[in-house]
């Protein structure tokens, strides 16, 4: 099911600061289409969570619409709304069995939708061999591992077929092993029903592993909205390039001059047609090329070992503060690095420039 | 407003038993122990003023009662509280037996104390027929009897105060008990390692550990005590005052009903002035735990 | 080091001697009411030295108990005022520690204010007017007279929200979304999560009960609606006729059994619960 916010906003009071309002969602707008997994990403505390509460009905929006489809849900309180919800501690209910967590939603039906008996424990058993947890039906919740919970409060947010599946933060109460796993069987999941899915995540790397579509967040506003490549290779803006991708993307402060784009003395990039102006520049790790001849001179401090790659650190004086810069290289072609500066060309679609103002990419 | 609506319809219950049986009242024991000569018949009063408070204590039951009460408090507390720790110490430096000891400690608190009274009252007790349980053992150890329930004023002060500890115990050994358990080891490992002698781990470990414990337990003995009654009514029957054994408590109820019969006037007054002594030691004792407790 | 040792067994057997002398104390009256109760009438007024041990103990005095003196029906009383007290209770704080834990509503933190306030109030103070009111409303020796005034207690009510609330939120929104209502919620999820503590509070609230006296005493001069704390100080004073101490044991330990049965079942619960909740001493 489609779903679309349209100028959605939700404020609180400020706990700190009386009479102040803190937005938590900044008229948002965005169409969400049918049947995709879309990841929501954000920092902690952008409010992200409270986007997916506004979505499932468990807060009521200060302004703004939410439909389902061509439906206005605005209104509705959650349990109309059919919407599956998963939350990051998976909030099973501990003196119910596996069986009894997932049919628990099925005995709130009413009037036509009312099943019997038999009906309820054929369902939930559909949806426990869906998330592979059939075999568990008799335990209770503390007896399974954090993953096999995790199965099991999905399989009570399928259980209704609801018209939008929400994760709040689903991974990050696994351990690093379990969350590689559990992404790809996410995907798989959310592939077999065709429910519309959106979870929730700080995690860029999960967001950008299995999301048809991300969203990125700060502060409340929405910054982009794209394709996970499409979002790493274009970023809108300065923060957006810096919270995708691992290594984080090399900052620096810049010049544009005479259609040049120079760090410090150098012009390591020709940049025509754009005017003159004081920028950020970023650069990801994957946008440097060693050459004796480069235009881009750094101080070599160290080069890590990756195996297939090499991973040089440098600094330069214009860098963001507190920070190294990291290049990563093919292996081969680092083999001469070694001592005192070393000098880079840059590949020009690896970097970004931002004005320095407005942070807006240039 | 839905909302609204379903909280104070849950809440309901529990706000109108409370509005009744606490509320009300709360404000009515204030009018009743302003109302001169009230007369219960007539529900009539002939003024307000200060004359049940000068009333009652001037009234020599009254008097006898409160000297009771203050003895009860005072030599029971300490004693009931100092007790418990030592066996609270010894129950927690043992293992074998420890949980037989424990569940036997407990029992006198799951019992009825008017029932086990009256097996007090049975050891302690002098007839005609024989000296009882108690004076049975006094002459062994070459004493001479006394009869404690009907006797001399020291003896029955002293079966009362016996029977009160009896009573108080358990609760008090409990806590400590699980106070005790719930100091870290590792300070007791800590201060093995530096060398220091068992008495200085009591004093500068495990007492400040549990001052807070301690402290609350003394707070509620003393409310506890304050309001010492069915005890005494266990040991040496309803007539209180005959006996010479009556407290604050016993007191307010022969007031409202009983042997002296129908004076609510009065027994506010008294109910007022016993929780003014109540609060006045509770704000006490809660000062000076504030300033003492070194570790909460 | 042997020295050492030696010292750590003496004040080892000093501990066991100071344990064993408390038990000795805390059960000798136990004993002593269990052993009377056994003697015959006639035995027990020959010793001019009491006895420690019979030989030829006789259950005449529980059969006395139960005809002479209408121990039965004190005993039927207390048991009604129990489950009736007892019950009554979980209906009015269960809904109330939900309300305050769960709910949101205008004035809430105010109302809990207020209702913490209620918990420093003494009964002593409050049962003048509450005597006045169920005489007023002539329900002297009536089971209500005797049950109203303590089916609520805010202290419970305290007790069970701080229970509720640390229930995770998340369990409440999943409900929500799930499309439960409340009153489900709390019957289906809260209640039996919250079992430990309700049941808790179901067993202190039971010996309170069960050894309530003061009100009882006020309420009810009609022996048909005596408890069993009344009901013994009846047998005390007006007892069998004459003063027959086996009997009137046989009585205590009648109505001492209950609970301590009770309290051999659940002591772990009741112990648990007690340094939780109780208060008494």
């Amino acid at each position: 099911m489609k779903v679309v916010l349209e100028n959605l906003t939700k404020r609180f009071a400020s706990r700190t600061e009386k009479g102040k309002d803190v937005i938590a969602v900044n008229n948002f707008n965005i169409e969400i289409p049918d049947g995709q997994l879309i990841g929501l990403l954000g920092p902690s505390g952008c409010g992200k969570s409270t986007a997916l509460n506004l979505i499932s009905g468990l807060e009521v929006p200060s302004e703004g619409r939410i439909f389902f489809e061509d439906k206005d849900v605005t209104k509705l309180p959650p349990e109309e709304r059919g919407v599956g919800l998963v939350f990051q501690n998976y909030a099973l209910y501990p003196h119910l069995t596996v069986e009894q967590n997932i049919i628990f939603p099925l005995q709130n039906l009413k009037g036509s939708q009312k099943m019997s008996k038999e009906a309820m424990h054929a369902k939930a058993l559909e949806v426990a061999k869906l998330v592979q947890i059939d075999a568990l039906m008799e335990r209770k919740p503390r007896e399974l591992s954090g993953g096999q919970q995790q199965r099991v409060a999905i399989a009570r947010a399928l259980v209704k077929i609801p018209n939008v599946l929400l994760l709040d933060e689903p991974l990050s109460n696994l351990d690093a092993r379990l969350r590689l796993q559990t992404r790809e069987e996410l995907r798989r999941i959310q592939r077999e029903t065709g429910v519309t899915t959106i979870f929730v995540t700080h995690d860029q790397e999960e967001a950008m592993s299995i999301s048809d579509l991300i969203i990125v967040m700060k502060s409340g506003v929405i910054n982009q909205v794209g394709k996970p490549q499409d979002v790493y290779d274009e970023p809108v803006n300065l923060f957006v390039a810096q919270f995708l991708g691992t290594p984080a993307i090399n900052t620096l402060e810049g010049e544009i001059r005479d259609g040049k784009l120079y760090i410090g003395d150098e012009a390591v990039l020709d940049l025509p047609g754009k005017e003159d102006r004081a920028v950020y520049v970023g650069i990801r790790p994957e946008g440097f090329v060693l050459d004796p001849d480069g235009p881009f001179t750094c101080a070599l401090d160290r080069v890590e070992v990756m195996g297939r790659d090499v991973s040089v650190v440098f600094t330069h004086e214009k860098m963001q503060a507190g920070r190294n810069m990291r290049a990563i290289i093919p292996a081969e072609s680092a083999a001469g690095v070694s001592g005192g500066t070393v000098r880079f060309t840059l590949k020009p679609n690896k970097v970004f420039v931002f004005d320095k103002e407005s942070e807006e990419r240039v | 407003m839905k909302n609204n609506l379903k909280a104070w319809l849950y809440l309901l219950p529990a706000i109108l038993f409370l509005a009744v049986f606490m509320v009300y009242p709360l404000i009515d024991v204030c009018v009743y122990s302003v109302e001169e000569n009230y007369n219960f018949a007539s529900q009539q009063a002939t003024g307000i003023g200060i004359d049940n408070f000068r009333h009652v204590l001037s009234d020599p039951y009254f008097v006898q009662a409160l000297k009771n009460t203050f003895l009860i408090v005072i030599i029971t507390v300490p004693l009931s509280t100092g007790f418990s720790l030592l066996i609270s110490l010894g129950l927690s430096s043992v293992k074998k037996l420890q949980n037989t000891f424990q569940t036997i400690y407990f029992l006198p608190y799951v019992t009825n104390t008017l029932a086990v009274g009256l097996v007090f009252m049975i050891l302690f007790k002098k007839t005609e027929y024989t000296d009882g349980m108690v004076n049975l053992l006094i002459s062994w150890f070459g004493g001479t009897g006394v009869d404690f329930i009907e006797g001399p004023y020291w003896a029955k002060m002293f079966v009362m105060c016996f029977y009160t500890i009896w009573v108080v115990m358990p609760f008090k050994i409990l806590i400590l008990t699980s106070a005790l358990a719930s100091v870290n080891q590792d300070y007791y490992k800590a201060a093995k390692v530096d060398g220091a002698s068992s008495f200085r781990i009591f004093t500068k470990i495990t007492l400040p550990m549990i001052s807070p414990t301690v402290f609350y337990l003394i707070i509620t003995g003393f409310i506890g005590a304050f309001k010492a009654y069915s005890d005494e009514v266990a040991l040496f029957g309803t007539n209180l005052n005959a006996a010479g054994m009556n407290t604050i408590v016993g007191y307010v109820y022969d007031m409202l009903y009983g042997n002296s019969g129908g004076y609510p006037s009065y027994a506010a007054a008294a109910a007022l002035i016993l929780f003014g002594i109540v609060f006045t030691i509770t704000y006490i004792n809660l000062t000076v735990s504030k300033k003492t407790v070194q570790y909460v | 080091m042997n020295v050492q040792k030696k010292n750590s067994r003496v004040s080892k057997a000093l501990i066991y001697f100071l344990l064993t002398v408390w038990a000795f104390i805390v059960l000798f009256p136990f004993y002593w009411m269990v052993l009377t109760s056994l003697k015959s009438f006639g035995a027990y007024n020959s010793e001019t030295v009491p006895r420690f041990f019979i030989t030829d103990p006789t259950v005449q005095n529980y059969a006395d108990a139960f005809t002479a003196v209408p121990l039965g029906r004190y005993f039927l009383n207390t048991v009604i005022f129990t489950v009736a007290t007892t019950g009554l209770m979980m209906l009015v704080i269960v809904p109330a520690a939900f309300a305050f834990a769960r709910l949101e509503f205008k004035g809430r933190n105010a109302v809990f204010a207020l209702f913490l306030s209620l918990m420093m109030i003494p009964t002593e103070l409050v049962i003048i007017t509450n005597y006045v009111t169920i005489v007023n409303w002539h329900m002297r020796n009536t089971y209500l007279g005797l049950i109203l005034p303590s089916v609520t207690s805010v202290f419970y009510i305290y007790l069970l929200k701080e229970n509720f609330e640390s229930i995770p939120d998340e369990l409440y929104k999943a409900a929500k979304v799930d499309g439960t209502s409340d009153l489900k919620y709390l019957l289906k999820v809260m209640i039996p999560i919250a079992q430990p503590t309700i049941v808790t509070i179901v067993i202190l609230k039971v010996i309170e009960c069960w050894n309530s006296y003061v009100w009882p005493r006020l309420i009810t001069y009609d022996k048909n609606y005596f408890l069993v704390s009344n009901g013994i100080q009846e047998i005390r004073q007006n007892g069998f006729g004459r003063e027959n101490t086996p009997a009137m044991m046989a009585a205590v330990v009648v109505i001492s059994v209950p609970l301590i049965v009770l309290f051999l079942i659940f002591r772990k619960k009741i112990m648990a619960g007690v340094s939780r909740g109780g208060t008494k001493g």
